[in-house]
């Protein structure tokens, strides 16, 4: 799960974290009032949506009087915001993150994963601050520094002083960086994050070390022990399609495609992706039913995929292992039925009870296309979107 | 023979009593050797009581000592999951699959980092994992039992219902299987894909391997790599890597299915394959007959 930049903020500063000051606001009124009580000569008025590059894409502005702020708290309240991870459709702007200025004397990096090799969380930092830290890491990767942190000793005085040294800071900021990195591992641990990450952590004029921006995510397998996390979900930033599937409990992601999948198992529902992509097209999205599809469950995953206007056809690829070929066919039939299907629907299944569902599927009187295997189901799905 | 397990392999259930477990447990004893190997349950709330005439102990050193178990499989549900996968680890069982999906990471990483301090013998496969099958011997997890034939052609992957789907092309090829692993899709985890192959390599009864693995991580390159310095030409392998059409920055289904900063994405994961010695495919309705091919 994905929280906003002011929220990520709210969190670290709970673990002594320095931030600017700051408040978010929802319209130009609450973002002058913010101002105001903030005071001082200037005043950055930032974009808050979940997707990052929003300084270029024009989402990030330095207002310098009240009229200023008044100004650009307009534009971008309501503007479809375009960065490069938001599409080109953009994001609209629901709310503002605005802050008192800062002095900035040096912009470094730092961020936190999961490493999967080592199974612990890593610290990388970098000089290289308020960059695209992924060109950084292409071009010239001995400028990021790594610590893999144990478990049990946390973060410690030594390995924070370390980094903070090689990335830059000077020795009399020392011990500010230590309380900034240790504040951020603490929290990424505490919180369950998935990624935390602060770019640009900046020197002041003043030898003030603050964390500009920050970003974090949680894992969603671990939100039940954090209520307070799980109130910060913005459902205006997701995909409404995704969240509607989840309450289904099925896994959903929209692609760019034509052709609608619905799959049973994560790992046969990408290679079904691909084996479409194989012969020509391209999947409309990723849709794993799970282990314990149910008629109803079916019938969702149908309404959801329909509701896409680039569907133009829809395959299903189930291999029956525990969930027999016969209840998803059943499921299959009163889906196509209920949605009045009008675009061409292959089926592929496999396994458990499997002549048994496609005896289901031929008595259904419906126009279904069986196939034998995955790429028979993928070239099915292609010629009858071609002969659309 | 076979990897891991065999028909002489005795397997406590922790998490007998759920839903699941109960489903589960009564068809891994109906396969094959089952009704020999199932021999405990663990639940410490009903200890003394029985399931499908497995007898549950109160806990896992218990079950063990009484019963002679040295494997255990694993339904608890996600919040006390992995400290079920701790408990059997303490008891010093061979090996522990755990089936359960939807576990925090940092349970797993707090597990796993006790278990190398600690220089535990445990092997842990899973979790989020289909389990361990050795076909006409004994299963042990969810995968549906009939689709295997018994056989020399070995498979790891990370993915369930693909592991069915390679099974399933090599059983209708006539090609049996001397053990299929799943190694399941989070990102900290058991055994990795290198662990399997390189106990295929030394299983004298198995004759080739088919490798399945997904977009993220690195595991695929590692084991592709350990493939090519250790044993390339020894025996023939053949993968294929799920995601070639994933977005990056959107996690597919599978907590570790993610590409993330430009890595782990399917086109680098096939290239190092096919590098090591490795054929590949990308077309999954072909795995089998890739394999056929390379025998």
């Amino acid at each position: 799960m994905k929280i906003h930049e002011h929220q990520a903020k709210e969190v670290l500063r709970k673990y002594g974290v320095t931030t600017p000051r700051g408040k978010a606001c929802f319209t130009v009124e609450e973002a002058v009032a913010a101002a105001e009580e903030l005071g001082g000569p200037v005043w950055v008025v930032k974009a808050q949506i979940h997707a990052g590059g929003r300084g270029k894409g024009g989402g990030v502005k330095l207002a310098k009087s009240m009229d200023q702020v008044r100004e650009l708290a307009g534009n971008i309240l309501g503007m479809q915001l375009v960065t490069h991870q938001t599409g080109p459709e953009g994001q609209k702007v629901r709310r503002l993150l605005v802050e008192e200025g800062a002095d900035i004397k040096k912009e470094l990096y730092v961020g936190m994963v999961v490493d999967r090799s080592t199974q612990v969380v890593c610290l990388m930092a970098s000089s290289e601050g308020g960059m695209d830290i992924e060109e950084v890491a292409a071009h010239t990767p001995e400028k990021i520094h790594k610590v893999f942190v144990d478990p049990v000793a946390g973060l410690t005085d030594a390995e924070a002083d370390d980094v903070a040294r090689k990335i830059g800071v000077p020795e009399a900021s020392v011990a500010k960086a230590r309380a900034q990195l240790q504040g951020l591992y603490k929290a990424f641990w505490d919180t369950d994050a998935s990624l935390a990450e602060i770019n640009p952590l900046i020197l002041t004029g003043s030898g003030d070390v603050v964390a500009l921006d920050a970003k974090m995510n949680f894992d969603s397998n671990a939100l039940y022990r954090h209520p307070d996390i799980m109130e910060m979900r913005d459902l205006d930033e997701e995909d409404p399609a995704e969240v509607e599937a989840s309450q289904f409990d099925l896994s959903y992601i929209s692609l760019d495609g034509n052709i609608g999948c619905l799959v049973n198992g994560a790992g046969l529902a990408m290679a079904t992706m691909d084996t479409i992509k194989l012969f020509g097209a391209e999947p409309a999205n990723f849709l794993d039913v799970g282990g314990g599809a149910t008629t109803e469950k079916v019938t969702e995953a149908f309404k959801i995929m329909l509701r896409n206007p680039k569907v133009k056809g829809i395959l299903v690829n189930i291999f029956g292992g525990i969930m027999r070929c016969d209840t998803i066919a059943t499921g299959v039939v009163a889906a196509a039925k209920e949605v009045n299907l009008h675009v061409p629907l292959v089926v592929r299944m496999k396994g458990t009870n499997e002549d048994l569902g496609k005896q289901i599927l031929r008595d259904s009187g419906l126009p279904i296309i069986t196939a034998n295997n995955m790429a028979e189901a993928a070239q099915n799905s292609v010629s009858a979107i071609a002969g659309n | 023979m076979s990897i891991y397990i065999n028909k002489d392999t005795r397997v406590l259930t922790q998490g007998i009593t759920g839903k699941t477990g109960q489903f589960h447990t009564k068809m891994c004893k109906d396969y094959a050797n089952g009704a020999n190997c199932f021999v405990a349950g663990v639940n410490p709330k009903k200890a003394g009581e029985s399931y499908e005439g497995i007898p549950i102990f109160a806990s896992v050193k218990d079950a063990k000592a009484q019963t002679g178990a040295n494997a255990s499989v694993i339904y608890v549900p996600p919040p006390g999951a992995a400290a079920a996968i701790w408990e059997a680890v303490e008891a010093d069982l061979d090996l522990v699959i755990c089936i359960t999906e939807g576990i925090p990471v940092r349970d797993m990483i707090e597990v796993k980092n006790r278990m190398r301090k600690e220089n535990r013998k445990t092997v842990l496969c899973g979790p989020n994992c289909p389990g361990i099958i050795t076909p006409d011997e004994i299963k042990i997890g969810i995968m549906p039992g009939h689709i295997h034939m018994k056989g020399r052609i070995g498979v790891v992957s990370r993915s369930g219902t693909l592991t069915y789907e390679a099974v399933g092309q090599l059983t209708e090829l006539g090609l049996g299987q001397s053990t299929a692993v799943g190694i399941g899709g989070d990102p900290v985890n058991g055994m990795k894909h290198k662990d399997v192959l390189e106990a295929f390599m030394n299983d004298p009864d198995t004759d080739a391997v088919i490798m399945i693995g997904e977009i993220g991580g690195s595991d695929e390159e590692a084991a592709a790599r350990w493939y090519a310095d250790e044993c390339k030409n020894k025996k023939p392998v053949i993968g294929f890597i799920a995601g070639v059409t994933a977005p990056p920055g959107k996690r597919m289904g599978h907590a570790g299915a993610i590409i993330s900063g430009g890595k782990g994405t399917a086109q680098e994961k096939l290239a190092v394959m096919e590098e090591c010695g490795i054929r590949t495919t990308k077309n999954p309705a072909e795995m089998g007959k890739l394999l056929k091919a390379a025998l």
